[in-house]
């Protein structure tokens, strides 16, 4: 029966749940963002085809109501971080490989597994619910910055925080069921600095996430207290809505909730690119046959970025007037952690550096995580400095700037981990062709979509308005990018249609696969995973001697006509 | 499926999984509750004024449940000695004693919320007060899940008693870890909200 899986403590069965529940939520977000593109590229004009399914209070006669326009924008940016990528990188990547590739029977505490999991769950419930609410789903942004979201009439927001909170806590207790594996159920021989480069982030990440959502579970509950009991915890005094003073006892403060929100949000950028980064890297050792350059370095570096992660969240708050002072120290910490970032991603292109290098379907949306990420993290850059982000802040550079660390970057790792990792959980390969006319179509479209809008912010145009910009004078040279954008995200839709097809077509009809297809090293390919005993490091291909260009991590000597190895 | 180390403890970390589970647990508690106590920190600091603390809330009734509460960390570090000697009579008594501790714990604290209700005294009165409710509201539910977690495990809980002795032990010592984790969160309320 297809609901006993929802019962299952089985890591691997929880991952999948995970992966398919999160994979929806991708494209409910994706969704949510199309018809908002729509908006944009020709406001005022109704939206065809699903126009009519958005309801009379969203869109009369299928145009966009601005109200509405603000749940989308809302909506997609909380679906596409809390619900789609981290459950994704971290609850379905990480439920199903860290126990694999540590050599673990499961997750340490498998029904706690699977209670995370439910949470997950009830909060997507509670998230997409939330649209059919008087007044619709939360419409003050994915941040929720007060006094707006306090103040805002529709019982969405309320709905938003209770989302939040059940999303937490199963953060919360899958962060400790990964980190509590990982220290304890390593396999024998399996030391630290044989882990693969995956479970490293892994354990960084849910360290990232341990200690930075507390302070969002802190802000939904004072939020919620503002909107439920009357508190005034982010409400200063004297504020007049609507040409009436409000009715509150004021003295709060605005400002808390950013800091709050930062301190969860700022870690949760790495939470986002560091599993990421874990699956290129395995992927990259694999299809370049050759050690990780500088594995070490990455793992160190990995570490570093976890902690530097807690001390920059201010950097999103520059023209919040908090002061110079602050902003001095937040910038220098912005710049210092750029370092750890580049260290990990130049060892990866290093890595490339004299392989004989497979493209592979995985191996493509690999490499071109490279350069993505990359420009990601370069057009970060201005922006964590005071004096040039004053002027970038909250236009379309931004969205452009995350964009391109998240979509083409963490997105297309994700991709990478499912082409990659579909034998092992299927026994079958996905579709190459397919594949490949994903890889292409995805990249040259989110390019059309993220390059334009750095064009668009540096001419000043605003982020989240509901016309694109049309009424603005200084948004008129660059106003005509809104429809190239718009056609770039109709063709990304039409894209992922190659993936989904090739991704339910394979578990039936892909090409059957041995089991290890890759010819990987690593210890989830082993065919034995009753006792498990790890000989050597994750990445041992091509070693001099070897009878193939790769020992797994599993095999104890090497037979071989050259010289003997120890 | 069995996952090693469970009762027994893993010779290179030193732990059992679930004792790490509570440390880690443990952890983000301390950041969920440091996050309530920096908004204090911070609404206090910004604020144009702050009210006589002490005058509000009544300074004898929290200090009554501070010793309250300590009596009951007292009784559950024997519960957990008497468990892992395998005297269950003591255990019963010393956890039940908890139990009761914990319970007097919160009808203190329900009489004071209702005392300050009547008088007019709510959360959204002031900053001051919405963090009191909160913060000693959250506390409460901590105390509210220890109380549970120990009734249980004096409970049906108890049934491991004797086919899992040191597994039981080990659940008992977790248990009282938590509540001596709660604790200090509300000593560090009580200084705070009380005597600041």
């Amino acid at each position: 029966m297809f609901l006993k899986h929802f019962f299952s403590t089985d890591h691997k069965v929880i991952g999948l749940l995970y992966a398919f529940t999160a994979l929806f939520f991708l494209l409910v977000g994706f969704f949510l963002i199309v018809i908002l593109r729509w908006q944009l590229a020709y406001p005022g004009q109704p939206v065809p085809v699903v126009g009519p399914l958005l309801g009379d209070a969203n869109a009369p006669g299928g145009i966009i109501l601005p109200e509405f326009y603000n749940q989308l924008g809302a909506m997609h940016g909380t679906i596409m971080v809390f619900l789609g990528v981290v459950p994704l990188a971290v609850g379905a990547f990480g439920n199903y490989l860290v126990p694999l590739q540590i050599g673990a029977p499961d997750m340490a505490f498998p029904r706690l597994n699977l209670g995370s999991y439910w949470f997950y769950l009830a909060g997507g419930v509670v998230m997409l619910s939330s649209f059919f609410v008087p007044g619709g789903a939360a419409n003050n942004g994915w941040t929720s910055y007060p006094p707006l979201s306090d103040l805002s009439p529709t019982s969405g927001q309320t709905w938003w925080l209770v989302g939040m909170l059940c999303i937490i806590l199963s953060s919360l207790l899958g962060s400790i069921n990964i980190i509590t594996t990982i220290v304890q159920l390593r396999a024998p021989g399996m030391t630290w600095f044989r882990m693969p480069f995956l479970v490293w982030a892994q354990f960084v990440t849910a360290f990232l996430l341990l200690l930075a959502f507390p302070a969002l579970q802190a802000a939904a509950i004072l939020q919620g207290m503002d909107r439920v009991a009357g508190t005034s915890f982010f409400l200063p005094s004297g504020l007049v809505v609507s040409g009436r003073p409000l009715d509150v006892s004021g003295g709060g403060n605005a400002l808390l909730w950013q800091h709050l929100f930062w301190f969860l949000a700022h870690p949760e950028v790495y939470v986002l690119i560091l599993p990421a980064m874990g699956i290129v890297a395995e992927i990259i050792a694999n299809n370049t046959r050759k050690p990780l350059w500088g594995y070490r370095l990455m793992v160190y570096s990995l570490f570093v970025l976890g902690v530097l992660s807690f001390l920059v969240w201010a950097h999103h708050m520059f023209l919040t007037g908090m002061g110079t002072a602050i902003s001095a120290f937040f910038q220098a910490t912005t710049m210092i952690i750029s370092i750890p970032s580049v260290v990990i991603l130049t060892s990866l292109i290093l890595s490339l550096w004299g392989g004989s290098i497979r493209f592979t379907t995985p191996m493509l949306f690999a490499l071109a995580f490279l350069p993505m990420f990359g420009m990601g993290g370069l057009t970060g850059l201005p922006l964590g400095l005071a004096t040039t982000d004053i002027p970038l802040h909250d236009t379309t550079y931004v969205v452009g700037h995350f964009h391109y660390v998240v979509a083409p970057g963490t997105i297309f790792a994700l991709f990478a981990g499912i082409y990659y990792w579909f034998p092992r959980i299927t026994g079958r390969m996905m579709n190459d062709t397919l594949g490949r006319m994903h890889f292409v179509g995805s990249l040259v479209s989110m390019n059309a979509i993220f390059m334009p809008m750095f064009v668009q912010g540096l001419a000043g145009v605003n982020r989240r308005l509901w016309d694109g910009g049309m009424e603005y004078a200084h948004a008129q040279g660059v106003l005509s990018l809104n429809v190239h954008m718009s056609i770039g995200a109709f063709a990304l839709a039409f894209f992922q249609i190659f993936f989904i097809v090739n991704l339910f077509a394979s578990l039936k009809q892909g090409r059957v696969a041995s089991a290890n297809p890759w010819d990987a090293t690593t210890l989830e390919w082993s065919e034995d995973t009753a006792s498990p005993r790890v000989y050597r490091d994750p990445y041992d291909y091509s070693p001099p001697g070897a009878p193939r260009d790769f020992v797994p991590q599993y095999v104890a000597r090497v037979v071989s006509s050259g010289p003997a190895e120890g | 499926m069995d996952i090693p180390y469970t009762t027994d403890v893993r010779p290179d970390t030193g732990l059992t999984n679930p004792k790490l589970g509570m440390w880690l647990f443990l952890a983000s508690e301390v950041m969920l509750f440091g996050s309530f106590f920096s908004s204090y920190a911070l609404l206090r600091v910004g604020a144009a004024s702050w009210p006589d603390q002490s005058a509000v809330l009544s300074v004898p009734l929290a200090a009554l449940n501070t010793a309250v509460l300590l009596a009951s960390s007292v009784t559950i570090a024997l519960a957990w000695r008497a468990a892992r000697q395998g005297d269950r009579a003591a255990y019963r008594g010393l956890m039940a004693a908890t139990i009761a501790l914990g319970i007097v714990f919160l009808g203190v604290k329900g009489s004071e919320y209702a005392d300050k209700l009547s008088q007019g005294l709510a959360p959204s009165t002031d900053v001051f007060l919405g963090l009191y409710y909160t913060m000693t509201g959250l506390h409460a539910l901590h105390i509210a899940a220890g109380l549970a977690v120990n009734a249980y495990l004096i409970g049906p809980g108890a049934r491991m008693w004797q086919a899992q002795h040191a597994r039981f032990a080990n659940r008992v010592e977790l248990a009282a870890l938590y509540w001596h984790f709660v604790d200090v969160i509300w000593i560090c309320i009580f200084a705070v909200f009380y005597l600041l």
